[in-house]
């Protein structure tokens, strides 16, 4: 990676500052108590405003002199204007959308690109647990049991690929991530995070 | 709570518009002169970069925070502003202003008209949102200022804070509004019209001429009754009196107070009568209801000369300014390309949240405040 962040941060949001230019331009949609963001304007010089809809999650943001609006992604974007915004940023939330394929196309429209993260549902240690146990993947990096799970979608980085093909939508770049570091042989296998940046 | 209060205040007063320069209204009517009734707390920096204006909610006044003289009381924003508090009294100075047509020390309708000696009544001019925020800016000026840190209110003030930034856009570093909209709807300008009437049918209300006599107490405290149930939310009523009875065991059967929240209501409406202008609450709820800052455009583009930078919050339970109409002018700001927070607070309290949500508010709006002392001039 180009920049040099404290090894101790989070290695998605290392990954997804690697990627975004300098100066951009940052829509960060469900930015948590807006780490990302911050890291964003720290390492970036990015302009950048988050949606999240945790109440707590958005007093932290303002603590953090953030700009955010409380509120639900799902419920669109239509105030901003076409490729409004540098990047947009779906990362960990796309999972827990009830209409995915509409945020994605809704930033990619806002954006003139959008940095997607996503975890893998089809990790080797998932699919172990599914094969040898006959259930539902409990891991650690996908600790939910399946009546508490926040996650409403389950797919894996080869999903999304075909799901982007699907909709005419380009993938120009793709990084794969496991806890400690980047994964560059069979990722679908592999990589508990796809990041991609995608264009239409 | 003594020791973080601001301690005593006093009430200032500032008279502009005197003959023959008097403020033409948004009526056209001329209106002079004009008092405005204010108060401050802290010290205006050097180079006069730390001042935040004030609004007050519909019946409110300049006291916004410390204590005056003998009162029991604080000011009505109190846990906000003072040493160490959200509006920090240490680091800003702010300015409370009681707003035009108020009966709190400023020019309004029980003000004596000085070319007749006697108080205007119904010959006071109606007056709108937007008079109130040319008499600010005279006070603004007055005091020499030229740009606010901030301009903040809730409710009635924060549509005041919204048209500060249309109408002084190079005057104003950023807006914080609290439980407001851009335009009151049917059902506020309904409710507004059903306390009015309240106060009208008042046989002692006299067309407005009952100064020196008896007050249209009856109307009046019918008024405050109305207006106390849409300041709460029906779980926060349910909460505070759910069924209980006052001063018996078990139902009278006859139509005496039998109900705690009956009381209440009648114990509020009771003290009004002893605090407000009757003809003031006319003129005031009308002005509201005039209130549509679209009037002067469309809302996507009153803004389009605004820098400001925006902190606008909403509660839940709120059904008299629900939040969904906050949403409606923070989407219009960040359509125009402005730096917009938006937070809907979780609570019960309804609209009277943004008296009594000091701890969600203040972490907002202290570390808003913090941001905008970085961010450069407008």
């Amino acid at each position: 990676m180009s920049i040099n962040i404290d090894p101790k941060t989070r290695l998605d949001y290392r990954v997804i500052v690697d990627l975004i230019e300098h100066g951009s331009k940052v829509l960060d949609l469900g930015c948590g108590d807006g780490e990302l963001l911050s890291l964003l304007i720290r390492y970036k010089s990015c302009k950048g405003t988050g949606i999240e809809i945790d109440e707590k999650a958005i007093y932290a943001c303002i603590a953090k002199g953030l700009t955010v609006s409380h509120g639900d992604i799902d419920s669109g974007l239509n105030e901003y204007a076409d490729k409004r915004f540098d990047y947009v940023i779906l990362n960990e939330s796309l999972q827990q959308m009830l209409n995915p394929q509409t945020a994605i196309l809704e930033a990619l429209r806002v954006g003139k690109k959008v940095v997607v993260g996503i975890p893998n549902f089809c990790h080797i240690q998932a699919r172990i647990q599914i094969f040898f146990r006959g259930r539902v993947p409990v891991t650690k990096e996908l600790p939910y049991e399946w009546y508490d799970t926040p996650n409403l979608r389950f797919f894996s980085l080869k999903d999304f690929k075909i799901f982007c093909k699907a909709n005419s939508i380009k993938i120009c770049n793709e990084r794969a991530i496991d806890t400690v570091k980047e994964v560059s042989t069979f990722p679908n296998l592999f990589a508990h995070i796809g990041i991609f940046v995608l264009e239409k | 709570m003594a020791e973080q209060s601001f301690g005593i205040v006093e009430t200032k007063f500032f008279t502009f518009a005197e003959s023959p320069h008097e403020m033409t209204l948004k009526s056209g009517i001329k209106l002079g002169p004009i008092t405005i009734a204010y108060e401050t707390y802290g010290q205006l920096n050097a180079d006069k970069s730390n001042a935040i204006l004030i609004f007050h909610a519909l019946t409110g006044d300049a006291h916004a925070a410390g204590m005056h003289k003998d009162a029991k009381k604080p000011g009505w924003w109190d846990g906000m502003i003072g040493p160490d508090k959200a509006f920090d009294t240490n680091k800003y100075f702010i300015i409370s202003s009681n707003c035009l047509g108020s009966c709190k020390g400023s020019t309004g309708p029980a003000s004596i008209n000085p070319k007749t000696g006697k108080p205007y009544g119904l010959s006071f001019p109606v007056i709108t949102i937007e008079d109130m925020v040319v008499a600010q800016h005279k006070l603004i000026q007055h005091l020499g200022i030229k740009q606010l840190l901030s301009v903040a209110g809730g409710s009635m003030g924060g549509l005041q804070a919204l048209l500060w930034t249309i109408r002084y856009p190079d005057m104003v570093k950023s807006v914080i509004a609290v439980a407001t909209n851009h335009r009151h709807t049917a059902q506020q300008i309904a409710l507004h019209e059903v306390c009015r009437q309240a106060i009208m049918s008042d046989p002692d209300w006299q067309a407005g001429d009952y100064y020196g006599k008896a007050v249209p107490a009856r109307g009046m405290a019918l008024s405050r009754m109305i207006g106390h149930i849409t300041y709460m939310s029906e779980k926060s009523m349910d909460e505070k009196f759910g069924r209980k009875l006052i001063g018996k065991e078990k139902l009278g059967y006859d139509f005496s107070t039998d109900f705690e929240v009956e009381n209440y209501l009648k114990y509020r409406g009771d003290s009004f009568v002893q605090r407000f202008d009757a003809n003031s609450y006319l003129y005031l709820t009308k002005a509201l209801d005039y209130f549509d800052i679209a009037d002067e455009g469309n809302l996507n583009t009153v803004f389009k000369n605004t820098k400001s930078h925006f902190l606008v919050v909403a509660f839940t339970s709120d059904w008299l300014y629900p939040a969904y109409q906050s949403k409606e002018f923070v989407k219009a700001l960040k359509g125009g390309g402005l730096d917009v927070s938006y937070v809907e607070i979780n609570t019960n309290y309804g609209h009277d949240a943004f008296l009594v949500e000091i701890e969600g508010q203040s972490h907002l709006v202290k570390h808003f405040l913090a941001r905008m002392e970085n961010e450069p001039p407008v």
